[in-house]
């Protein structure tokens, strides 16, 4: 089912805007991610598709037809909770089978329902525990098991992986991603974790404030931040953004003096960036580079995360390069990060203006 | 000692109205105490303004005061009847009085137990489509209950002992009245003192282990 949202804003009594205005088009079977710092609106907007919230003004869509005015139980759309939410008084068939419950399903046909679902989770063994019994990844795939049993038309995660630890999380996402494939359900789910959203993600939105900054693929949003905001929130490594200045067929930026892909406004002030994976480190001295001395050092495991300190004219700049394992600089030595050509985004008044 | 051994019957009499006291309000001040819970948390300002008023002002009035308003304002006043026998009438006003004070204290027990309860599973109840009304019956009041049986223990123990106050509301059979007016006639025996300590203690402890046994039986994992 498409999902279409149109005006949507939120204001919580006390004068809160968590949602400004916002408009949306969710495609048929989509994977959908709301990617997002805290207080950003992301949550507000996935509780306003489930019903949960109602919106100051605005209108929820589904399939089509308004549902705006609707309680959740009519929406046909099943929730999965950031703590999963998993009724501790039940048994795990009872807690997969309490949606259909609710809709009057014969209890033989909704067992029935349970365990097949069950089975296909992994959840056999698992039938007659209470969730206090599960383990964390177990209680998961009951909330995953409870939201598929009633097959709805749309699912709505909220932080699904984000109470899972390190380890499980990858295998989860994995997991979620070849159901969402196998059951072709439109679905958005909420997450702060900006690797999380590119990883399971058909399309992802950029929310700031309230309002949708970027939509697009994975890629597009990675390699083509729309402004400085998406720019720094996207990676799992910083990205560098360095003031800067255009000089004719030149930019002056942190120290280094680049060349300037043509079009660009002569005389303003730009931002630079180039993400840290996208330079190397020279150690002798070069124009075309941000120079600094080596402050800090973060093993990555395969590569390691370099800072250099003092970058720029006024000296306090602080530039990240990501180099390959074996390749450390000594921490406080001179080094130099050379951005490489190609990979550089140039934003004007916070708006991307090259690549164009 | 003898004059427990010739008063006993007429005690165990007496102790046996402390005991249907009990049962009665025991049920009633559950039933009661639950509706009020119901009110307080409910989405209804209105209905939830009632259940507060309602719970400061019983909870924080003395026990004699209400069981006297019962049997003085309501019946003798206002005419509330249950029975045209006198002794019956009296029973159910005590019943009623005692319910009505017993249940502020179930309803805030309850309250505790509510506030145990994750705001998620109410939000989760709503999502498959409960209204408040069901999840409060389905969802959260069984885990409500489940957290809070121990402090209900107690309010029952509070509630058995509190029958022994009757004699306010104008009932005069349960223990402690025949206690009161066997004195009068033997003078004060410590025997019958003790003798009547131990038949409520042979009700109040079961009432307290068994709870104590219910609540880590029932206890909720989450």
């Amino acid at each position: 089912m498409t999902i279409s949202l149109h005006g949507l804003t939120k204001v919580f009594p006390g004068g809160a805007r968590a949602l400004d205005s916002l408009d949306l088009d969710i495609g048929e079977g989509e994977f959908f991610a709301l990617l997002g710092p805290s207080g950003c609106g992301k949550t507000t907007l996935l509780r306003s598709i489930a019903g949960l919230e109602t919106p100051s003004s605005g209108t929820v869509s589904i399939g089509g037809a308004d549902v705006t005015a609707l309680p959740p139980g009519r929406r046909d759309v099943a929730m999965v909770f950031q703590d999963y939410a998993l009724f501790p008084h039940m048994d795990v068939t009872a807690n997969i089978a309490y949606p259909l419950r609710i809709q009057k399903v014969p209890r033989s046909r909704r067992e029935a329902a349970a365990a097949e679902v069950a089975g296909r989770l992994s959840l056999s063994e698992l039938l007659r525990r209470r969730p206090g019994q599960l383990s964390g990844g177990q209680q998961q795939r009951v909330a995953l098991a409870r939201a598929i049993a009633c097959r709805p038309k749309v699912f709505l995660f909220d932080e699904p992986l984000s109470n899972l630890d390190a380890r499980l999380r990858l295998e989860a996402r994995t997991f979620l991603k070849r159901l969402q494939g196998e059951l072709g359900v439109t679905t958005v789910f909420v997450t702060h974790d900006q690797g999380e959203a590119l990883a399971l993600a058909h399309r992802v939105a950029v929310m700031d404030a309230g309002r949708i900054t970027q939509v697009g693929a994975p890629a597009e949003i990675f390699h083509r931040p729309a402004t400085t905001f998406v720019a720094s929130f996207i990676g799992s490594t910083p990205m560098n953004l360095l003031p800067g200045k255009v000089a004719g067929d030149a930019l002056h930026v942190a120290g280094a003096v680049l060349p300037a892909p043509p079009g660009l406004p002569d005389g303003e002030e730009i931002v630079y960036g180039v993400r840290p994976e996208y330079a190397d480190l020279s150690a002798a001295p070069r124009d075309d580079a941000f120079p600094g001395t080596v402050a800090v050092l973060e093993n990555l495991g395969t590569s390691t995360l370099v800072t250099l300190e003092g970058g720029g004219d006024d000296g306090d700049l602080l530039v990240q390069v990501v180099v390959p394992e074996g390749e450390e600089p000594p921490a406080g030595t001179a080094a130099w990060a050379v951005p490489r050509p190609g990979r550089a985004l140039i934003y004007h008044g916070d708006r991307l203006i090259h690549p164009a | 000692m003898d004059d427990l051994i010739k008063y006993a019957p007429a005690l165990f009499d007496g102790f046996m109205e402390n005991v249907k006291l009990s049962l009665m309000c025991g049920v009633l001040s559950l039933v009661l105490g639950t509706i009020l819970v119901s009110m307080r948390v409910s989405p209804t300002p209105v209905l939830r303004a009632a259940g507060t008023v309602y719970v400061n002002v019983v909870r924080n009035t003395p026990l004699t005061l209400v069981l006297a308003f019962s049997a003085l304002g309501l019946s003798d006043t206002l005419g509330l009847a249950f029975s045209d026998k006198p002794s019956s009438n009296s029973f159910w006003l005590v019943v009623l009085g005692l319910s009505i004070y017993t249940a502020a204290f179930v309803c805030e027990a309850l309250r505790s137990g509510i506030n145990t309860v994750p705001l998620g599973q109410a939000e989760a109840a709503r999502a498959i489509g409960l209204t408040f009304l069901q999840s409060l019956r389905l969802i959260i009041l069984p885990q409500a209950f489940r957290a809070v049986i121990a402090p209900l223990g107690s309010v029952m123990i509070a509630m058995i002992k509190n029958t022994t106050v009757a004699i306010a509301g104008g009932y005069l059979a349960e223990s402690a009245f025949v206690m009161k007016d066997t004195f009068d006639d033997t003078g004060v025996s410590i025997p019958i003192f003790l003798g009547l300590v131990l038949a409520f203690m042979a009700v109040t402890l079961p009432v307290g282990f068994l709870t104590g046994w219910l609540a880590r039986r029932l206890a909720v994992a989450r």
